[in-house]
């Protein structure tokens, strides 16, 4: 647990200081004595951003506050659109904006995510962006903070998501490309986080072998690995032969796997590692013929859990299934309401 | 039962014919016995347990699972067995193993009904999700894996041949219906450690030849000269597998027996052969609609006055055995001959010959098809003269030229979710026709429900409808407005008293969507009694 102190008594009221902002005045949330948002939807002059995923951070900020990774992450899917002052703020170190201390606490979601941790007067509001609780060999792992109110995700908020370990769905993979030595598996992937999860644990599993990648993954997996995440060797996809991909595992976008781009593979598997495989309609619907239930988010339990570890009184539920957590939780005595903050897609990581 | 829930999912996602062989051949291998020939009873359709119903299942994750947490689940997911599978709580300190397939036959075969739900909470907490989701399709009868009884048996002679065995799909089909589930003579003849299994000659399902469907544009390309035409009956078709010294069987064209609902066919089986053709209902020397023929399908006790009201028939295509004289390599044209002797020597009550329709032009046979109007017959089967009787479904020999469909533009009155894939989608319709002129008093009456024909982005299309124009909701069901004309498609329409309209219609299905026309210019009930032919 990361070492904050306790919060005071007779602290203000967190919705009085951090509430949804309008999306014409940007979106996210507002932390008011701070004067800045927290994953805003819209261009803001003062931008603390969680994580690199396009829904969270967004182009077009005069100021951004946010892990080195994730400005990274910005730069190089942003570019020139990442923010005109960058201010990178290392996991642990409270840093004063306004009269809000703001710290960056692990949120084992991607490389480089993050909690924001923000206090004021003896008040603290967590707001833990896209998290999961599961060991992650990509990024650094989920640390609860005891707070007075937290804000989480529910993108899996439904009791029937349960995600079984990674690394036997790793397993499966493997299994099916020794089933199939003469045909190639292209597994559909998120791009920044999924993959190099994915690459990550099939070198666990002892997959030695060259990874194939699609064009738009090689920009991540590079930034991956200048930040000590090793991935072993990765080659690109475009431009090898139906030979070369025999008996290979390429990885891509999810919706790269679905296009023109995958006919070049010999008589590919379609696999595609998501959360959203739990669910055998959702697979079908994709085509999949290997789903892999790999996800970066919290399923039920987990999500259930880390309301039990961070105990705050308050609970605040965004994107997702907000109706089904919000009941939970109520009926285990938080007061728990659903934030409607606009702008999240239904993440597929 | 964890390995036959991997087959099983594995079988459901790949979509290749070889693919899924791959997959059963990699089972048949690894899997031992009795394992492995009860999933093969699954997979073949000859396991039922009649003791689990879904409300049982329900019931049984109520007792664990937050109602409303449930509906929520249900409402997304969208299926029972599925929603139950992924949101059981497992029990902390459950240590059993997982029941293998083979605990599970016998458990649910010997359990009496009352010890049926304990018996599946133990399963459940044993099993992960895959696990305890086919074990709750296996037992409520609704396991669907995309592999049919006889993609098995391809695979099973594919394996035998990989084994050293010749064995081939049709010996195999041969053999089955003397076979007995988990199929330990079988597997121990394709693995190559037994002989072949014995199978009493009397009796046997031999496989049935089936058509391709020919489209209208491809006949161009056939030689009329080389084909022989016969109208093809709508009925039941059947296998006659009859004789003297022993019992006679009636088999559908899947090898089931269908012998026990029409013993007045069965009974009078004087004779040793083996023929093909339609089962029908004849009175009075002529054909009855299908509905007719449901009559006696659907019913437990065979009646002498059912008997007498819908006397059953059988209309002959084709002979396979004379005596023991196996005729099925034969040409068909020499098969017909052998039929048409036999037929006369042997004068069997309730049965006559299927005529033979004489063509010199593809034109002329085209005529005789349009101008068949009657309700009996759905179109016509083309077989080659050189053909010899084989199994299945090979391309080129015969093709079946159905009559094209009728068609109606009807109105959507009440909507439900689909099934399976479709489940989320308001895609299952209840539609009508007006009695008179809408302007004038005419009202929309229920003729007919359907549930398919469009494609994928049409069916988003239509629920998006449903949802944005639903009035009221009774249930599962939703009502809406006349608004929404679907043009739909049946093979022939008779009367019914169990419709409120009076009219039942067979295999309707949506043709078109017709989000152009509005709902007062749909056809009119006296349009559709005019397609009824007595
Ligand atoms: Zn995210
Ligand atoms: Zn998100």
């Amino acid at each position: 647990m990361t070492d904050l102190a306790a919060p005071a008594l007779k602290a203000p009221l967190p919705e009085t200081w951090v509430y949804p902002c309008a999306v014409e005045r940007g979106g996210g949330l507002w932390v008011e004595p701070g004067g800045f948002h927290i994953d805003p939807v819209r261009g803001v002059d003062r931008a603390v951003i969680t994580h690199g995923h396009s829904d969270h951070a967004r182009g077009g900020h005069t100021h951004v506050l946010a892990t080195p990774e994730t400005l990274a992450i910005m730069e190089s899917r942003l570019g020139e659109g990442s923010g005109t002052h960058k201010q990178p703020l290392p996991y642990g170190r409270p840093l004063t904006v306004g009269e809000v201390t703001v710290t960056l606490v692990p949120a084992g979601h991607v490389l480089g995510s993050a909690q924001v941790v923000v206090e004021w007067r003896g008040s603290r509001v967590v707001v833990s962006g896209d998290y999961k609780r599961r060991r992650d060999p990509t990024c650094a792992p989920f640390e609860p903070v005891p707070c007075d109110a937290f804000v989480t995700e529910a993108t899996f908020g439904l009791p029937v998501f349960r995600h079984p370990p990674a690394e036997d769905e790793v397993a499966k993979l493997l299994h099916s490309v020794a089933l199939y030595p003469d045909r190639s598996h292209i597994v559909g992937a998120y791009a920044l986080g999924k993959a190099q999860r994915v690459i990550a644990l099939l070198r666990e599993a002892g997959w030695d072998r060259p990874l194939w990648l699609h064009g738009a993954l090689i920009p991540l997996c590079e930034l991956y690995e200048r930040h000590g995440v090793p991935l072993g060797e990765l080659r690109p996809a475009t431009g090898a032969s139906k030979e070369d991909l025999k008996g290979q595992i390429v990885l891509s976008t999810p919706s790269a796997v679905q296009d023109k781009w995958s006919r070049r593979m010999p008589d590919p598997v379609v696999a595609y590692a998501s959360g959203w495989m739990r669910v055998r309609q959702r697979a079908r619907q994709k085509g999949v013929e290997l789903p892999l239930v790999i996800s970066d988010h919290c399923d039920w339990d987990e999500l259930c859990q880390t309301l039990m570890d961070v105990q705050a009184p308050e609970v605040w539920v965004t994107h997702g299934r907000e109706e089904a957590l919000v009941h939970w939780a109520t009926g285990q005595g938080f007061r728990a309401r659903p934030l409607h903050l606009v702008g999240f897609e239904e993440e597929d990581t | 039962m964890n390995r036959f829930a991997a087959l099983m999912d594995a079988l459901v996602f790949t979509p290749a014919r070889n693919g899924k062989i791959r997959l059963l051949t990699d089972y048949w291998q690894t899997t031992p016995d009795p394992e492995r020939g009860w999933a093969l009873a699954a997979l073949t359709g000859s396991l039922t347990f009649g003791a689990a119903k879904p409300a049982i299942v329900r019931n049984l994750v109520m007792t664990r699972v937050d109602p409303v947490l449930y509906g929520w689940s249900y409402d997304f997911v969208g299926d029972t067995a599925e929603t139950a599978a992924l949101i059981w709580p497992a029990r902390p300190g459950t240590n059993t193993p997982p029941p293998p397939l083979s605990e599970v036959v016998h458990g649910l075969t010997s359990a009496k009904r009352s010890e049926v739900p304990a018996l599946l909470e133990g399963w459940l907490d044993a099993l992960d999700s895959d696990g305890r989701y086919a074990l709750l399709k296996l037992i409520t009868g609704s396991l669907r894996v995309g592999a049919s009884a006889r993609l098995a048996k391809t695979s099973l002679a594919e394996w035998a041949g990989g084994n050293g065995v010749q064995a081939s799909v049709d010996e195999i089909e041969e053999l089955w219906h003397g076979l007995r589930a988990p199929y330990l003579d079988l597997f121990g003849w394709l693995s190559g450690a037994g002989p072949k299994p014995t199978v009493a000659a009397t009796g046997g399902y031999r496989p049935t030849m089936l058509a391709q469907p020919l489209e209208d544009e491809d006949i161009a390309g056939l030689d009329p000269a080389a084909y022989r035409a016969e109208w093809k009956w709508d009925g039941i078709r059947v296998q006659v597998v009859a004789r003297t010294l022993g019992e006679s069987r009636l088999y559908s064209r899947t090898g089931e027996e269908v012998g026990a609902a029409f013993p007045d066919v069965v009974e009078r089986l004087a004779f040793d052969a083996v023929l093909d053709g339609e089962l029908l209902v004849v009175r009075d020397g002529e054909v009855r609609p299908f509905n007719d023929l449901q009559q006696r399908l659907n019913r437990k006790q065979v009646t002498p006055k059912l008997v007498k009201e819908y006397p059953a028939h059988i209309r002959l295509y084709d002979i396979l055995f004379d005596g023991d004289e196996d005729l099925r390599a034969l040409p068909f044209d020499a098969r017909r001959q052998r039929l048409e002797d036999w037929y006369a020597r042997t004068r069997p009550p309730a049965m006559d010959l299927s005529p033979m329709v004489p063509f010199e032009t593809w034109e002329e046979l085209a005529a005789l098809r349009a101008g068949a109007r009657d309700n009996a017959i759905e179109g016509l089967m083309l077989k080659r003269a050189d053909s010899t009787y084989v199994s299945g479904r090979p391309k080129g020999p015969w093709f079946k030229w159905k009559r094209g469909p009728l068609t109606l533009d009807v109105v959507v009155m009440y909507a439900q979710r689909g099934h399976g894939k479709r489940a989320s989608y308001y895609g299952d319709f209840t539609f009508g026709a007006w009695t008179g002129d809408p302007e004038n008093g005419g009202e929309l009456v229920p003729v007919g429900k359907c549930y398919s024909g469009y494609t994928d982005e049409e069916l988003v299309r239509l629920d998006r409808w449903i949802r944005n124009n639903t009035v009221r909701r009774y249930g599962p069901v939703r009502e809406v407005p006349p608004g929404l004309v679907l043009e739909v498609a049946f093979d022939s329409v008779h009367r019914s008293t169990r419709h409120k309209s009076g009219v039942a219609m067979r295999f309707p299905r949506v043709h078109r969507v017709r989000w152009d026309k509005p709902a007062a210019e749909a056809d009119r009930l006296a349009t559709l009694e005019a397609m009824i032919v007595e």
